[in-house]
């Protein structure tokens, strides 16, 4: 079993190292069709691991360390973005960063789970995992961004709440709790895109949107598969059966009525090229804002209310 | 054949916390001390000796709760599909039907419409004995009708909580139920309807996580865990031993997170007194009172 991405893009690695030697002789025909070759083989082997990831692969890719985080996504296509800090209550949690910013010729707010990318930032993020003062943060901005009329847009990307002595003292459940319903009746469009990994109830706090998307490679799921296997198989080496059992992608989402849009991934998946993902998330966003823009701050409610009432399966009688 | 084999029992489904149906005397599991079973029985399954509250099942804690022990189900015909194929070492569908027969329920909660203390409520209650109470898309459903039936008739909710989360087994769609049900209660807010949120041993995860948090009034019954994160995850996360009674109710109690702690025997003159303060049933004489004066002058 495969516990890295970096273990499966193996093969892309070494292709692109030899590119890369190659580049260094000095130009000839001979040198250029070998990389001519080279390259193609490149793009081949890229199609050919990143068009048959398995469910266990995608979780992996969708905790790439190299994957866009929200900071990088908000820079590429807000601008004026004003980051803002604190609950008022206890302190800044910068697993979760928000603020408002410009996006497609208005004002929006912003909120979203922040990981790190080095071992430094990693801890100081907390590897994205909130507190609650993260989701009152959340919760504060969101609803100033109600009162003066402005759509949010959120970004998920954690593992799951912080797990944390801490966090349970301060009522994390309660802080989640309160962040599903306030989100339920806002007047205003939400729109929640899971950009990497959707881990459970601490993503979800976030997530309640009129539009739900889902990157190409993210994953959302009710729990990790690594917690999955321990607790039904009772042991943590099943995580890749628990991926397939709990039905974790993208489409997977899509075909449950759970996610509308999958906003595409260039090949070999976001990290490859950051900027071309932030360009289709781009598109996404400003397309379904301004569907939204149309309705009446009535609709955006009820249409929200009914979107997730509509949610699950369930045989009457 | 082996010369010596080990003699199984079969391992119990539920936590501890279920009360020992066999015999005339029972041991409690807290106090250890040997307790004649009517006794805890008729001390709504708490132990007389040191409180200890047993597990009950929804069934006796309407019984407990609804004036005359009579209420009227609604939503029972509401069951589980597996709409994942679902499979781990044992296939989803046979674990329901598993519990199906061994509780007798379709699903997780029951809803009904009773009377509490003579004001006319709406239950949703759970039921730990079918799968830990988990909460997928049936027991997301049924609250949320519970909510949305309180809100239309104008009646409180009461929904006691006891469930080890959301249910794996039905995937991101037990996830979406936090959402779901959390939007039933936001409108039943909005409508000025109160709810009343009581949780009972044990009340973590997603559950608690979303309705269970978002009472009016939040009681809880004693030494019932709370949280959302479990204690072994959390002890393997701060890599510390956790404090005696952490995540309990007295806990939860102390660090702002309920109204009361209220034992069982207590429960129903508790949520009565609150209700009657909530519904404008204690001012309703004064203010007819009041009325009748203006309409005088």
């Amino acid at each position: 079993m495969y516990r890295k991405a970096e273990e499966f893009e193996k093969p892309l690695r070494e292709i692109e190292e030899q590119i890369a030697e190659l580049r260094r002789y000095p130009e000839s025909m001979q040198r250029d069709v070998r990389l001519e070759r080279l390259e193609k083989k490149l793009a081949e082997t890229r199609d050919d691991i990143y068009g048959n990831l398995s469910r266990w692969q995608t979780t992996l890719v969708a905790r790439h360390p190299r994957r866009p985080y929200t900071l990088d996504y908000v820079a590429q296509i807000c601008t004026d973005f004003v980051e803002l800090h604190g609950d008022r209550l206890y302190r800044d949690d910068p697993a979760i960063v928000s603020g408002i910013a410009e996006f497609a010729g208005r004002s929006v707010a912003v909120v979203g789970q922040q990981k790190g990318r080095n071992t430094k930032q990693k801890l100081h993020r907390n590897f994205g995992m909130p507190n609650p003062e993260g989701y009152r943060k959340a919760m504060r901005i969101m609803q100033m961004a109600e009162r003066f009329g402005m759509p949010i847009l959120t970004f998920i990307d954690t593992p799951g709440a912080y797990p944390g002595s801490g966090a349970e003292e301060r009522g994390v459940a309660e802080s989640i709790a309160v962040s599903l319903r306030e989100m339920a009746r806002f007047e205003v469009p939400i729109i929640a895109t899971v950009i990497g990994e959707g881990g459970s109830g601490g993503a979800l706090a976030i997530g309640v949107g009129n539009r739900v998307n889902m990157f190409q490679h993210a994953v959302y799921s009710v729990i990790s598969p690594e917690s999955c296997s321990s607790i039904l198989w009772r042991d943590p080496d099943h995580a890749e059966e628990a991926a397939d059992a709990l039905r974790l992608t993208a489409p997977d989402l899509v075909d449950l009525g759970l996610v509308d849009e999958v906003v595409p991934e260039p090949p070999g998946g976001a990290h490859t090229d950051p900027l071309a993902a932030g360009l289709g998330l781009r598109e996404v966003l400003e397309r379904q804002l301004n569907e939204l823009g149309q309705k009446s701050a009535a609709d955006l409610v009820e249409d929200r209310y009914q979107k997730f009432r509509a949610m699950g399966t369930i045989a009457a009688g | 054949m082996a010369w010596f084999r080990k003699q199984r029992s079969s391992k119990r489904p539920v936590g501890d916390r279920e009360l020992d149906t066999a015999g005339k005397w029972t041991k409690c599991n807290h106090c250890r001390e040997i307790v004649y079973r009517t006794e805890i029985l008729d001390n709504a399954s708490v132990c007389p000796k040191c409180d200890y509250h047993f597990r009950i099942s929804s069934l006796d804690r309407l019984t407990a709760l609804c004036d005359d022990g009579e209420w009227t189900e609604f939503s029972s015909e509401l069951g589980p599909v597996d709409s994942l194929q679902f499979r781990d070492q044992k296939r989803y569908t046979e674990r329901i039907e598993q519990y199906q027969e061994r509780t007798g329920m379709k699903d997780a909660v029951v809803c009904a419409e009773a009377s509490l203390g003579a004001i006319p409520v709406v239950f949703a209650v759970m039921e730990y004995s079918f799968m830990g109470g988990s909460m997928g898309s049936v027991v997301g459903e049924k609250i949320a009708l519970a909510a949305e039936r309180a809100a239309a008739t104008r009646r409180p909710l009461i929904v006691i909580s006891c469930s080890g989360g959301a249910r794996m087994q039905e995937g991101a769609q037990s996830l979406m139920q936090m959402a779901k049900i959390s939007a039933a209660l936001a409108k039943l807010r909005e409508a000025g309807i109160p709810f009343i949120s009581v949780l009972t041993d044990p009340t973590t995860g997603g559950v608690t996580a979303s309705y269970a948090m978002l009472g009016d009034i939040n009681l809880a019954e004693p030494g019932a865990l709370i949280g959302f994160a479990g204690p072994r995850v959390i002890e393997q996360t701060i890599r510390e031993k956790l404090p005696e009674g952490f995540q309990r109710s007295e806990f939860l109690l102390e660090h702002g997170m309920l109204d009361m702690v209220v034992p069982r025997t207590e429960m129903k003159p508790t949520l009565a007194k609150v209700l009657r303060h909530l519904t404008g049933a204690t001012k309703s004489a004064p203010s007819d009172a009041v009325a009748a004066e203006q309409a005088i002058s």
